[in-house]
Formats: structure tokens, sequence, C-alpha cells
């Protein structure tokens, strides 16, 4: 590892495939010393605290309660299924280790980058916002109202993360996303991602993909199916999915299996169906059109014919529209 | 889901069954009861084990999962786990009564694991910590990830480890760090297991010990 002469992700992982370091070793030492070291000379390099530092943090009481909500919401996010969750998942199913991991889509990364343009709903969003994009989609529900207790505890956890990070920071965030292996010389496989989703995935996450749950109580989350994140979330595009793979799985195994692997992983679990996407405009075709550059949203799966998110199965909310899609923000201000 | 698809599973599982030498088979509690006989000179009458603080601990048996517990004992006959004392014991039960001393063994009701109460505040809460929440700085996941809230266990992979002996679960995490024991799937507890500290070990074995293994026990305590 010391050898490898830059930071970057593709560098490391292409060091450490020539010299065969061991997965188990690399995993932890990757994310722990050599590779955050270097990243640090031109990246931001931000530790966020535990929830043991919280404890001994000089803030007020009252705010120790206020973030101690919010992770317990993060990470059971469950407690608000059937108001504000629609599925089998948790905020914390993908942002691993409490939200606080590289390359596990850390979201410390908002309360710093925001409030900034965001290209998904071409408007400028704050943290509450981004937060909400993310019931929509990613819980497959509706959130909770701007200002209200769950989304103000929510947003104090994550700008309680980014303790001692600079706002808006000049460089690039290091471990931000799940940034994606280069995309393999073979184009990924359906066949071959079944396979490889059969060896290495199923034994938590099932065969049918259904993830699970034991005495009615979340284990494993589901990648497809209508307990899964709807089409609209940003882990239903091909590349965000190869990443969170490639960076995160298997649990505790990270950058184990190759890039041919996640991105053949990937192609496998997003061409599975999900609930409709909440902007669903009544026609797949036109929903795809505006919304779905970069998701097989639309396409015909080869060896079936099946035109993906060609429903109107919304999963659990049914007919509950989530009231943040499509709301116009800045309409008054002038047109420069 | 089409039917090609489900053939071409079912017999991926089929073969990799057939290839662990753990064919499913309807084990007999009854039976179970009397093919056990030569297992309760350690594992106890009641399933309890025991918790041998300077030995090998004897785990508790009471309340597993049946399916875990035989492909242990198919693990040991086979070598994949590696245990003087139980691979001959395992060596003197057939497919079939295996099948039935872990069906006896699973339905007994879960006794409370021994060997944590010596444990301090602090190496409790670090246990709790790990268990709940993992250490992430040490890319440490939660125990509860793969073994279910309360470390109740989660099918017939991930094994309950709440209310079980502090001994036996610190000595199967050494095996682990050690590579002295690999026959868990895909390496997902070696791998963990490779990342703690001896203190992390301990700190694991006392909590989970003094944990309910089940509702029942929960609900008496």
């Amino acid at each position: 590892m010391i050898t490898c002469p830059r930071l970057l992700v593709l560098a490391l992982t292409g060091c450490s495939l020539t010299v065969g370091i061991g997965m188990s070793v690399y995993a932890t030492s990757v994310f722990a010393q050599e590779e955050r070291a270097d990243a640090a000379l031109n990246q931001l390099v931000h530790e966020p605290p535990t929830m043991e530092d919280l404890e001994s943090a000089d803030i007020h009481p009252e705010l120790k309660k206020v973030i101690r909500y919010g992770h317990d919401l993060f990470t059971n996010t469950q407690q608000l299924r059937g108001e504000n969750v629609f599925n089998d998942m948790n905020c914390s199913s993908c942002h691993l280790g409490e939200g606080r991991v590289p390359f596990s889509a850390p979201v410390w990364t908002a309360a710093i980058t925001l409030p900034d343009f965001r290209g998904k709903n071409q408007h400028v969003n704050n943290l509450e916002e981004r937060i909400a994009g993310c019931f929509a989609y990613s819980m497959n529900g509706v959130p909770p109202e701007y200002g209200s207790d769950e989304m103000l505890a929510l947003s104090a956890y994550h700008q309680w993360l980014a303790t001692g990070a600079p706002m808006y920071p000049d460089k690039p965030i290091y471990g931000r996303g799940f940034p994606a292996p280069e995309e393999p010389a073979e184009g990924p496989s359906y066949a071959r991602g079944e396979t490889a989703y059969q060896e290495n995935c199923s034994i938590c996450h099932q065969e049918n993909g259904a993830g699970h749950y034991e005495n009615d109580e979340y284990v494993f989350p589901a990648p497809w199916g209508d307990g899964s994140n709807n089409w609209g979330a940003g882990i239903a595009r091909l590349e965000t999915m190869a990443g969170f793979i490639y960076q995160n799985m298997p649990l505790g195994q990270p950058r184990s299996l190759s890039d041919q692997q996640a991105w053949d992983i990937a192609y496998y679990i997003t061409s599975q169906e999900r609930p409709q996407d909440p902007r669903y405009t009544g026609d797949v075709a036109e929903t795809a059109e505006r919304f779905h550059g970069r998701s097989l949203y639309g396409q015909t799966r080869e060896h079936d014919g099946h035109v993906l998110g060609d429903h109107d199965n919304f999963g659990e909310k049914g007919d509950i529209k989530p009231w943040n899609v499509g709301m116009p923000r800045f309409e008054n201000l002038s047109e420069e | 889901m089409n039917n090609k698809y489900v053939s071409r599973v079912g017999l991926c599982v089929g073969l990799t069954l057939i290839a662990a030498g753990a064919v499913a088979q309807e084990g007999d509690a009854e039976r179970g009861q009397a093919a056990a006989a030569s297992c309760s000179a350690c594992h106890q009458a009641d399933g309890s084990g025991m918790n041998l603080p300077d030995g090998e601990s004897w785990p508790r048996l009471a309340g597993l999962d049946a399916d875990y517990i035989a492909k242990q004992l198919h693990d040991f006959k086979a070598g994949r786990r590696e245990n003087a004392t139980m691979a001959t014991f395992a060596n003197m039960l057939n497919d079939q009564q295996i099948a039935d001393v872990a069906a006896y063994y699973s339905q007994l009701p879960a006794t409370q694991g021994q060997g944590g109460d010596e444990a301090d505040e602090t190496l409790l809460a670090r246990g709790q910590q790990l268990a709940e929440r993992g250490d992430w700085n040490a890319y440490i996941v939660s125990c509860q990830s793969c073994h279910g809230p309360g470390g109740k266990g989660v099918g017939d992979t991930f094994p309950g480890i709440a209310g079980q002996h502090a001994g036996y679960i610190r000595t199967q995490l050494s095996a682990w760090k050690s590579e002295t024991r690999s026959n868990d799937p895909q390496n997902l507890m070696g791998a963990i297991a490779k990342r703690m500290s001896d203190d992390d070990i301990q700190a694991v074995s006392a909590w989970y010990a003094k944990q309910p293994a089940s509702a029942d026990q929960e609900s008496t305590q």
C-alpha cells in the first residue's frame, strides 16, 4: 500500500491488485490510514464525530437530545413506517456506519455543500429539502414537514456530523458519494450479474431480492421490489449502484469484488422492478425521457422483453403523493 | 420470475447443499433426544452447555436454529470446522441423527449465558457499542447487522449469540481472527473478527452473555 503514489481510489485499486494485498487487511488500512493521509494533501478529509463524542461534547443538553433523536431516526427510520416511510429501508441501509463512512455517501457532506443548485429538481435546495428528497424516493415515502421535530432532528444530526468541516469547501471531499469503479471493458451483463448476485449477495438479500426481516424486524434491506427504494432514487441508477456495491459490499468487505462483478451485479439489480417513480407522468417513455438519463427505467429487458417501470405500482404507499415532488421554488426571482 | 430462473437457482442451491454435505433432512426431536445422550456430558441435558473461563467453553445449544446446528455438525465431520472433541462426537452421528439432534436442541428453551458478570461497566459499554452500532472507524460492522436485532439470530446462517456463554463467543471470535475457524459463508465473520482487538472480543462476549437469548427469556427477566 505504501508504495501507492497517489490518492485516487482507482489508482489505489490498481496498486492493490498488482501487489495482491489481502482484502481484509486492505479494507481497514485503506480507509483508516494510508489513503486518507494521502488524500488530505488536496482533498477535504473530515472524520465526523461519533455518538460517544456527542456525550462529551460541549453543547447544550437539549441539543444533544435532538441529535440523539436524529441519529435514532437515521438508523431506525422504520419507526416512521406508514407515516413517512413506505418500504423496508432505513437511512443507514445505504449510508452505512450511521452516515459517517467514506465511500458510503457520508451525509455530513450535504451539511457543508448546501444550499446549492440541484439538477434533479432544478432549483436551489437546502439540507431539509435534500433530506425530503430521500424520503420521497429512497424511502418510497412522504417527508416529514419542513421544520417538524423529525426534520429538525435529522438535519441537526447531519450538521453535527460536519462539526469542524469548512462550509462550502474549496477542495473535493474525500469519500463523497458512492464512486463507481471504471466501467470494465466488457459491458455489464445481466446473466453474469445474476450469477454473481446469487453467489455473493443472496445469502443476506435473498434470491428474490426481498431482503430479510426476522420476527418482523429489519435486518437486511431489499435491493429491489416493493420493499426497496422507488425508481426515482439515486441508487436506482446503474453507476450509483455499482459504486455502492464496489465500495461497501459484501458487508465488512469493501472493494473485495472486482470492477466487473460490481457492474454486473449492479446491472442485474437495477434491471429489476421497484415502486414507480413519484414523478411518473402516466407514460413510461415520457417519464424516462424527462427524468431517467442514467437508470435503466423505460428500457426493455433483453431476456424477457419487460419494459422497466411500465406499471402503476407505487408500492405500499399506494395513491399517496409526496408533497415535495415537483414543488416549485424561487419563481418570483427575476431571470438574469 | 420465470421457471427457467427458478430451476437454475434451485439447481444452484441444490448443488451447493450437496457439496456442503448438508442436504436438508427432516429432524425428529424425539429421536434426537435419544441420539443426544452422548452430547449431554458437555452440552448438558437441558442444552445449556457450560462456561469455562479458563478452558474451552461448551456452547449452549438450547434454542439455536436447527439448520445452523446441523451445518456445524456436518462441518465438524468433514473437517471444515476443526475441533478434536467435536470431530469425534460428530462422527458418531449419521445424517439422520444430525438432523434429529439439531431438531431436539433447537426446540429446548434457551438458557441464560454465563461469564459476563465479572465485566466492568466500561467493558460492557464497549460491548454494547460493538453489538448495536459497531465501530466504523475500525470498519467493525455491528454484530446485529447480521445476527439480527438483539443478536437473536437470523435464519439458519447467522446464529443467535445473545445469551451464549462469554467463554464460547470469545474463543470463536479469536478462532476467526487467527483463521483457525473459517466455516462462515463468504468470510463474513472472519473479515470482521480480524479487525477486533482482544479487548473488543472480551467486550462483546461479556455483553452478549448477559443478554436474553429469546423473547420468552426477556419477559421472565
